[in-house]
């Protein structure tokens, strides 16, 4: 075997443990990979499989003596990393192996300029005098595309935005032309136009400098986008390792078709999601036999006996499964034949109409406080949903979505405009009014940590609703609806004396469901509720609220960044911008027929399987800030397709069919 | 022996605590959820430890809280009338602990001793049953019987220390129990109405703090001391008095001390209010006071609870350097606070007399550092998000 032909990075049976209260848990255990130089390995997985484990045992930084690596060898470049000295492995880790990491917030040091935090990883393992390392810096910043990098150079971290923030984490990953890159979730935290950016950044520099890129990821559809070759893993292993190519037509480990399965699209929309049931077990006590057993849904006898090694089931494509023939991803080919459109005009009265909402924010300077100026988080906005209709709202971060959804709901102070809810007038009414109108309208939240109080156990978290409707008579009778209630989101009703700390990030969103359940309203708002959620919990969750949906003809506002998850469970779509909806109409016409350059630009920067040969368009910069946005229409400063005109006022609102719209002066 | 109970204010206010307390042990005993965290602190050895000497101190504290006089009798043991034929009760007024230790209570020598001497501290003239006077340590009455030694004028240290207990717990109790609900009150009222009400609060509270509390405390004591002074008629016995100056001495402590709080729960409640839970009850209609009792209150009770135990340590030596400036409780007033300003002129006679100090200090710590050893458990096991299962 000749030298260049060995891979750069070469992991074998890498093993790290954990000891813990409840024993040792064996967080990685077993997985073995390649990466040749200059491609890309995406290690994709659900929360809890042991990720980013594998990356920081790669640059040996397990907090030790918690955690230990037990495995059997690193061999990157020919020597073994376990062997080195953690003299010699400082020399390798930031110069030939880099790492950057999800929350571009909190890997910055705030109280340090770019500037000298690029300079000091180059002065550290180059050597270069100050003066040279200063100009290594700027050209690196220029290299990430930050606009004005000797500007910039000497500004602090709280000054640059999200999507900035990232490049600066890889210009100083890159500023040493480490030979691999780790990146752990670089662009989880970005909105998607600012994560095709960094994508897109990354692809070029691997071309340029001929780095090696070790990506992880739970996102299947930005591994699409940049990987060469890709690891499942589950449960501190890999279970299946193929090519792109084949991956994405052949994978057939059940764990992984079932993943795509689970993804949401359009094409699914009348369909309930496939998920997969359980959890991934606990790493201090794994099952005996094949660890997905329990969930699997094509397990046999010896699964349970008998633990599956890898096996190659084609050159370049193994997986971990005892099933001699299983069955390959049907989505990528299946094109399922849609029964129904989505319900597409309004009914005649419609459940909720906004009109001309619009909701400030002062901004107050000095010492007396005094008002110099607003936000305008909304702006604006109409909106109307039927009886048992889902309007989705989609936009960026900042573009004031989660702010509409709190105040149709009057959760925050609405500056003017009306609100009606079946007919009723609900912003002149209030007190104790208010409050019984409030059981028809509800919200669910993102954060499924954030929205159950942690001092509560879940029959008072879910009779709360009923107490405050008067609902129910007393305890007995309200713990009995408490527990049917349970029961229909796929709640163990034994289970109503916990606390919400006890469940999982799915089971509370599940609690999140019952809780608005319980007071039977018409209308909800969705705010994020899958985004903190893994794929296959995901699917659970729209599963749920679909059928909810159907039984109890709910109407549903969904605020989501994720597009796909639009295309499922939508009927209507509107596309927010800096406080003003900026285009609006069925999910087909939206996205099939998009009008507004903002709706062609976020469609194109979705990461989506299956769509090779789709243009792209690459938006420049990021959401501006609220507070003073852009004359004219607010999209100009990054529009592709701006005119003279643009600049000077907003475009009114042009048809495009019934109830397709938008707000752009190309269709005057 | 024929008894008058008699209730000082602070007793009452002690034995309102002592019900609320039990009161709450039996509500807690009734449900699962809050019986488990103390099921976990037991199982902690410190905090068990802590507990114990806590509980010992409160139990002692608890005797000294029951107070009563005696008949006036004569030398023969004859009950005392007056020329009504009323009853006369005896001027001083005791306490279970008193009778409890009575030996160590009426065991008094002439003056200094050291701990567990047998001779006494100074040189004294004796005179011999010869007639010839000689100047010697003279031999104790106790001898070894006093732990803790006694003082100048042949008191037992550890008595008077043990009767600072009483002192040191309701000032560090009470003082915070009648500022606790003024301050959770305004600081959740402040955070969760905000506008007008927040910007009274926050100017209520920035005032009062920017009064040096000394200052505050020094001129209460004062004119309630020119009060007392004025009307002595109105106020029985010394006891009474000293008991009537420790209990505002709690109250305009805890008028100087709720500042602090009530901004720190201020900005807890603001910080509470963002939270999505609260704001899913409101959009089920549920209505401001249950927001406040079910999502705020029980949210910011573990904040409360460390600040109610750093107040208690900080107000036990709060009292001591008060006492020490002379705007503390009563001079009369056995307390920790006045054993240590006795010891500043102690400290420097030649030879020193260190143990009035020491006694004071050692008992001084023992309760604080069993109080923050035992509160931490707590804190630690009433935390959910801390809890294991
Ligand atoms: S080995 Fe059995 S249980 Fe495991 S993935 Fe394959 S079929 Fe499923
Ligand atoms: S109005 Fe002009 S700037 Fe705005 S989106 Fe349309 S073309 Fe672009």
């Amino acid at each position: 075997m000749k030298m260049n032909n060995d891979p750069l990075l070469s992991v074998k049976d890498l093993r790290t443990c954990f000891r813990t209260t409840n024993g040792l848990a064996r967080a990685v255990d077993g997985i073995s990979f390649d990466i040749p130089a200059g491609k890309t390995l995406a290690l994709v997985g659900e929360s809890g499989c042991g990720k980013s484990v594998t990356a920081l045992s790669i640059m040996r930084l397990i907090q030790e003596p918690a955690g230990y690596i037990a495995g059997d060898r690193i061999i990157f470049q020919g020597q073994d990393l376990l062997k080195l000295s953690k003299r010699k492995m400082r020399e390798i880790r930031g110069n030939r192996i880099s790492m950057i990491f999800q929350e571009p917030m909190t890997s910055l040091n705030p109280v340090m300029t770019i500037g000298e935090q690029i300079m000091e990883v180059i002065q550290l393992h180059r050597g270069l005098s100050k003066k040279e390392a200063l100009g290594l810096a700027v050209e690196m910043l220029n290299q990430v595309k930050i606009p004005d990098p000797a500007i910039r150079i000497s500004e602090y971290p709280h000054q640059l935005s999200g999507g900035m923030k990232q490049r600066v984490m890889i210009a100083i990953a890159l500023s040493c032309e480490p030979d691999l890159l780790i990146a752990d979730e670089p662009t989880t935290s970005l909105d998607v136009t600012v994560q095709a950016q960094i994508l897109m950044l990354m692809k070029e520099l691997q071309q340029k400098e001929g780095t090696a890129i070790l990506l992880i990821t739970h996102d299947i559809a930005v591994v699409y986008e940049v990987a060469d070759y890709i690891t499942v893993m589950y449960a501190g292993r890999a279970i299946e390792q193929a090519k792109r190519s084949r991956f994405f037509r052949h994978a057939c480990h059940p764990y992984t078709t079932r993943l795509f399965e689970s993804l949401p699209s359009m094409d699914k929309r009348n369909e309930q999601l496939s998920t997969i049931p359980g959890r991934v077990p606990d790493p201090t006590r794994y099952p005996e036999g094949c660890r997905f057993a329990d969930r699997c849904h094509l397990a046999f006898d010896r699964c349970n006996k008998e633990d599956p090694k890898m096996r190659f089931i084609e050159k370049g494509h193994s997986i971990a499964c005892h099933l001699e023939n299983a069955p390959a991803i049907s989505t990528a080919t299946a094109t399922i034949t849609r029964k129904t459109e989505g319900r597409a005009t309004y009914t005649s009265s419609p459940l909720v109409s906004v009109k001309d909402l619009k909701i400030y924010y002062p901004i107050r300077k000095g010492l007396l406080k005094s008002i110099v100026g607003h936000v305008k988080a909304v702006d604006g906005i109409d909106i109307s949903i039927g009886q048992g209709e889902t309007l989705a709202l989609v936009g960026e971060s900042g573009c004031g979505k989660t702010t509409m959804g709190r105040g149709i709901l009057r959760l925050i102070d609405i500056t003017c405009g009306t609100i009606h809810f079946n007919n009723i007038d609900i912003m002149h009414i209030s007190g104790s009014k208010l409050r019984r109108l409030r059981k028809d309208m509800q919200i669910m939240f993102q954060d499924p940590y954030g929205s159950l109080n942690p001092r509560m156990m879940v029959n008072q978290i879910i009779s709360e609703g009923l107490i405050s409707q008067g609902i129910g008579g007393n305890k007995k009778e309200r713990d009995n609806i408490v527990k049917e209630l349970m029961d229909q989101v796929g709640l163990d009703p034994g289970m109503i004396h916990r606390y919400p700390h006890e469940f999982s990030g799915g089971q509370r969103q599940r609690i999140g469901i019952a809780r608005f359940l319980a007071v039977k309203p018409k209308f909800v708002v969705c705010d994020e509720v899958t985004s903190a959620l893994d794929v296959s919990v995901q699917a659970q969750i729209l599963n749920l609220l679909k059928t909810l949906q159907q039984r109890e003809d709910l109407s549903y506002l969904f605020i989501t960044h994720n597009l796909s998850v639009v295309t499922y469970i939508a009927d209507l779509v509107a596309v927010m911008y800096l406080g003003k909806i900026v285009e609006r109409g069925t999910i087909r016409e939206v996205f099939d027929t998009p009008g507004h350059p903002y709706t062609q630009a976020l469609l194109a920067a979705s990461p989506c399987i299956g769509e090779d040969g789709r243009k792209k368009i690459f938006l420049e910069g990021e959401v501006p800030s609220p507070v003073n946005p852009p004359e004219g229409c607010h999209f100009h400063p990054r529009c592709p397709k701006v005119m003279p005109g643009c600049r000077k006022v907003y475009p009114g609102q042009y048809s495009l069919s019934e109830t397709h719209s938008t707000r752009c002066w190309l269709y005057e | 022996m024929e008894i008058k109970l008699v209730f000082l204010w602070t007793d009452m206010l002690i034995y309102l605590l002592l019900l609320s307390a039990i009161g709450f042990a039996v509500y807690s005993i009734r449900f699962e959820h809050l019986r488990s965290p103390w099921r976990q602190v037991a199982h902690n050895r410190l905090a068990m430890v802590a507990g114990f000497v806590l509980f010992c101190y409160i139990i002692i504290g608890l005797c000294d809280s029951i107070h009563f006089q005696e008949r006036a009798a004569d030398e023969k043991g004859q009950i005392v009338k007056d020329s009504q034929g009323g009853i006369i009760y005896k001027p001083d007024v005791l306490s279970v602990l008193d009778i409890l230790v009575t030996s160590i209570r009426e065991n008094t020598e002439d003056s200094y001793s050291a701990p567990l001497a047998t001779h006494s501290y100074s040189m004294k003239n004796i005179t011999l049953p010869d007639g010839k006077q000689i100047r010697t340590y003279a031999k104790l009455k106790y001898e070894g019987k006093h732990l803790f030694g006694t003082d100048k004028v042949g008191m037992d240290v550890f008595y008077r220390a043990l009767k600072g207990i009483r002192t040191g717990i309701v000032i560090g109790t009470l003082t915070t129990l009648i500022m606790l609900p003024f301050a959770i009150m305004t600081g959740i009222m402040a955070g969760y109405f905000k506008g007008w009400v927040d910007d009274l609060i926050q100017y209520i509270y920035t005032t009062l703090s920017s009064i040096p509390g000394v200052l505050l405390i020094a001129s209460a004591i004062l004119m309630l001391q020119v009060y007392m002074d004025t009307h002595a008629d109105r106020f029985e016995n010394i006891i009474i008095r000293a008991d009537t100056r420790l209990f505002f001495l709690c109250v305009i402590l805890g008028v100087s001390s709720w500042t602090g709080l009530c901004r720190i729960l201020r900005g807890e409640t603001l910080k509470l209010m963002e939270m999505e839970y609260v704001q899913a009850s409101m959009a089920l209609g549920v209505g401001h006071f249950k927001i406040l009792l079910k999502h705020i209150i029980p949210n910011i009770m573990h904040i409360v609870l460390i600040s109610v135990v750093l107040d208690f340590s900080g107000l036990v030596l709060a009292e001591a350097v008060l006492s020490y400036v002379g705007v503390g409780v009563d001079p009369t007033m056995e307390s920790w606070g006045n054993m240590i300003n006795a010891a500043r002129l102690e400290l420097a006679r030649e030879p020193i007399v260190w143990w009035n100090l020491a006694a004071a200090f050692i008992l001084m710590f023992g309760l604080v550092l069993s109080a923050n050893l035992f509160a931490d458990a707590v804190r630690d096991a009433f935390d959910p998000r801390l809890r294991t299962k």
